[in-house]
């Protein structure tokens, strides 16, 4: 305190200014009661030592600690001390609870005055205005987070996360039990998400959580003791929890899991309104969890219906090179009208059975029928029929099942090896295009066989043909797709067969891997992306026996190096 | 195995016997060559990196050269792939690490450099899902519904292809999943990838495997700020773009008679000489990169240069794009930067 008693200055007996006649104005006490009626509190100071002279009723009321004589220094506003000894101007203040903000004007050379405003209610709109803020932005990254993903181990992470940066230092996810295990996610502030399986009755140790996961309504914090939370619920670093919260995750109909926060310190605490925060959170990330759950059972439905209808993973026989390649037009469900098929070889034949066909119509009904006509062609292999009686067979079978205009156009193949690395095929088709082939020398020819569409008509007419191959030729089988795919530079011109002679032509020499590569490659890059129909193919090749001539140092044998030698074509009809 | 046949990559003539081998479909001769370096004690991402990736990338020069067919280009890239499945077969490695979704974009063929990161990556501790060659949008994003992976690598080794780059790179994004870019198709240093809303961009495998070893996921912006790119001109020049093709082919013809003669396969090959204009025009307005194009038209000089085409058929087919574009002046001026890019002849 100053020296000076408050008593021995009177504000009112103190003249304002010292350089001033106040002998043609008010007198001081008059001045004196203007100011103290005044709304605005004032504290006038002197300029030499920033004495208080004068504090006005509004200013006594708001910071009661003002009183003239003192020191503006010394009193009870730290702020205004700092704004003094830092020469400022402006000072914002907080005295028992009240947001002052005080502005200095200069009063003649020898005074100035200090104008005191009470923010506290600016102050408090401006924090609720921000906390709102805050939530709006939260629950809208929140919104945009879980609803981007459909993955339900994605969704639980997201929501841990979220929970971490906006609600708690820690948040456990934990999802329902299935098979006597919760799954739960846990996340601490500035650690890696630790991911894991909770044995049932474990869940009763952490208070609250059997009754959010039962769909109960949520218990308010304070009602749970953070000291009774099991040790395994947080990692031992974390320290004391201060304060628990268990919120249900709502889901369809049923609790998609609960959300259990958790904040460290011994005055940590959930308010009210973070209690709700918290619930309008956990019904955004419940509601997205159940729809990524509900997406993970349709997808593994589907993923069992799909497995026998999506082309088979090839068996790889000894001296045969089999390749295939099936791009259905509707991507997502990758089944579609097209087929092929490999059944390897049996008790009684020693032979490889191949298949591709194209069944009419499209999509899921399509690849229903495609399911139907595989499981057919193999059990005929297995009773040993010739390609030729497979399609008669399999066009009574189709026949007689009823269904009005189900056909379907089909090549099969019975593979065997020949001598010297040939490779021999038994070819017969059911009104689809005829296979082709490929030679040493780079002519593509069609193989000769031609028959009827199989499942119209009672009466069929098959008549096969066999075609031999020499190491490193090769023999495509394909769908209609191929060569009616629509595109080119101009966007509306077929692929056409031409242009897939010219194709395989280029291929020669090339694995049968990489030949049907290449094929699909220019066709994809001739539709110009996303081909509008089934696409399968099925490539036999003889192949190249390169390897000795090559370690011998002699690059002659390469089968780019090959010049035909052969004359025979070894195609023959038969009839 | 004698002692005599330990052997390493420093060996002379390794790399040119291994491209040989390829070249030649010796499947069973390469992967001869990576088990006996691996019994050696070379490391399967050496083996990966410096010998089969280094050979691919002659493999394109030879190409690019003429020297090689297109044949034998896959031929040699169907044996890499066994050799580096020979690789793969001799490593397991647990994972340690996240998950990671490896992709080639929509219309991109070009898949072994993604399989060299895919088990890059494997052998990184990471759990590799490997989707291959041209994976559709809608496809990719199935799959990171159906697996929930920590990044998706998206690799586009042709410039054409970044509009669909960028959709699949934004879908990505929006699916919550963030994005590694990788390949040439992104520019000089991915300079394009960043335009496109990529995550991260690395220049090869090692690199893509150290970025991701590290600090992932970054800090990323909402995908929607950069999910259009482009502008009216893009849109006309892709609407049009049959247009475009078709009216250059006349024009060509009207500007070089013998054209007439030519067979469906010659014209197949024109038209899409033509395509390839029109597509790196559109891909260069859409990322606004001039570059892309001046790129496009430098390395075309040099490959037709290599077929024995004389630079100035390549300015006539510019040309007949050019003078169809005369009201787009960004068009204009990208394919100006393309003519002045193109090389004069070697031999000078």
């Amino acid at each position: 305190m100053t020296a000076q008693s408050p008593t021995t200055r009177l504000p009112a007996q103190s003249p304002i200014s010292t350089g001033e006649k106040l002998t043609d104005g008010p007198a001081p006490a008059l001045l004196r009661a203007a100011l103290d009626a005044a709304s605005e509190a004032v504290v006038l100071c002197g300029a030499a030592d920033d004495t208080i002279l004068m504090v006005n009723a509004a200013a006594r009321t708001l910071v009661p600690g003002l009183s003239a004589g003192g020191n503006a220094v010394e009193g009870p506003l730290p702020g205004l001390a700092g704004a003094l000894a830092a020469g400022d101007d402006t000072f914002t203040d907080v005295y028992e609870g009240r947001h002052l903000q005080g502005r200095r004007r200069m009063l003649g050379p020898d005074h100035y005055g200090w104008y005191l405003r009470d923010r506290t209610d600016e102050v408090a709109r401006a924090d609720a205005l921000r906390a709102e803020r805050a939530r709006t932005a939260f629950l809208a990254e929140a919104g945009r987070r879980l609803s981007s993903s459909l993955h339900q181990g994605r969704c639980t992470r997201i929501t841990a996360e979220l929970a971490v940066a906006h609600l708690a230092d820690a948040a456990v996810v934990v999802l329902p039990v299935n098979r006597r295990q919760a799954p739960w996610v846990r996340l601490v502030a500035g650690e890696a998400a630790v991911e894991g399986l909770l044995r049932e009755p474990l869940l009763a140790d952490v208070p609250g959580l059997v009754e959010a996961l039962g769909g109960f309504p949520p218990i308010p914090s304070k009602w749970l003791d953070a000291s009774q939370a099991p040790e395994w619920l947080l990692p031992d670093d974390f320290g004391p929890i201060g304060a628990l919260l268990v919120t249900p995750l709502p889901g369809n109909a049923e609790p998609a899991g609960a959300l259990i926060l958790a904040r460290r310190g011994d005055n940590a605490r959930f308010s009210p309104e973070d209690e709700i925060l918290a619930r309008i959170f956990a019904a955004r990330a419940g509601a997205a969890i159940s729809a990524a759950g509900l997406y993970r059972e349709q997808v593994d439905t589907t993923a069992v219906l799909q497995a026998d209808l999506l082309p088979p993973e090839l068996i790889q026989p000894d001296g045969i090179e089999l390749v295939g390649s099936y791009q259905a037009a509707r991507d997502a469900m990758r089944i579609g009208g097209d087929f092929y098929d490999v059944f390897g070889p049996t008790d009684t034949s020693s032979d490889t059975v191949i298949a591709l066909g194209d069944v009419c119509g499209k999509g899921p009904e399509a690849a229903v029928l495609t399911g139907k006509v595989r499981q057919t062609l193999r059990a005929l292999r297995l009773v040993g029929a010739a390609p030729e009686e497979m399609l008669r067979v399999l066009n009574r079978a189709l026949l007689e099942s009823g269904r009005q205009h189900r056909f379907v156009t089909l090549v099969v193949g019975s593979v065997s090896r020949g001598e010297h690395g040939r490779v021999r095929l038994e070819l017969a088709t059911g009104g689809h295009p005829a296979p082709l082939v490929l030679r040493l020398d780079g002519t593509v020819e069609e193989v000769p066989i031609s028959g009827t569409l199989i499942g119209a008509v009672a009466r069929t007419v098959v008549r096969p043909a066999d075609v031999e191959l020499a190491p490193g030729e090769l023999c495509l089988l394909y769908s209609d797709g191929l060569t009616e795919a629509r595109g080119g530079p101009t966007g509306d011109e077929q692929f056409g067969e031409e242009r897939l002679h010219h194709a395989l032509a280029e291929c020669r020499g090339m694995p049968a891997v990489a030949t049907v590569e290449r094929v699909r490659q220019l066709v994809s890059d001739w539709v110009h992306g996303g081909a509008r129909d089934d696409i399968a193919m099925l490539a036999v090749r003889a192949p190249a026996r390169t390897q000795l001539s090559v370690r011998n140092g002699s690059r002659n044998q390469s089968p780019f190096a090959i010049d035909a030698r052969r004359n025979d074509r070894r195609v023959r009809q038969r009839s | 195995m004698s002692v005599d046949s330990r052997r390493s990559l420093d060996e002379p003539g390794l790399a040119d016997d291994f491209l040989r081998l390829v070249g030649d479909g010796d499947e069973y001769g390469a992967v001869e060559v990576v088990t006996a370096l691996l019994d050696s004690g070379v490391t399967p991402q050496r083996v990966m990196i410096d010998l089969i990736a280094g050979t691919q990338a002659r493999v394109g020069e030879l190409w690019a050269a003429n020297e090689w067919s297109v044949a034998r280009e896959h031929a040699a890239t169907a044996i890499s792939e066994r050799a580096l499945a020979a690789v793969a077969a001799r490593t397991n490695v647990p994972p340690t690490r996240g998950r990671v979704t490896i992709a080639c974009v929509d219309g991109e063929w070009h898949a072994l450099p993604t399989r060299i990161l895919a088990e890059m990556l494997r052998l990184d501790g990471w759990r590799v899902d490997f989707l291959g060659a041209n994976v559709p949008g809608p496809h990719l994003l199935t799959h990171l519904h159906q697996t929930g992976p920590d990044v998706v690598a998206l690799s586009c080794m042709i410039a054409t292809r970044l509009p669909r780059a960028h959709a699949a790179i934004t879908a990505c994004k929006a699916a919550g999943v963030p994005v590694i870019a990788g390949g040439r198709g992104f520019g000089p240093g991915g300079r394009y990838a960043q335009h496109l809303g990529a995550d991260a961009w690395a220049a090869g495998a090692e690199e893509a495997v150290q970025r991701l070893a590290r600090n992932w996921p970054p800090h990323s912006p909402d995908p929607q700020l950069s999910a259009y790119l482009g502008d009216e001109e893009y849109t006309y020049v892709v609407r049009n773009r049959g247009v475009l093709i078709g009216t250059a082919m006349r024009r060509l013809t009207d500007a070089y008679p013998p054209m007439r003669e030519y067979n469906q396969r010659q014209l197949d090959a024109t038209a899409e000489d033509m395509a390839y204009i029109v597509d790196f025009l559109a891909a260069a307005l859409y990322v606004s990169e001039t570059q892309i194009f001046t790129d496009f038209m430098a390395w075309t000089s040099g490959v037709v240069q290599a077929r024995g085409v004389p630079p100035v058929a390549l300015r006539v087919g510019l040309e007949s794009v050019r003078s169809q574009l005369r009201d787009y002046p960004t068009a204009m001026a990208v394919l100006n930067a393309g003519e002045a890019a193109i090389e004069a002849p070697a031999g000078k």
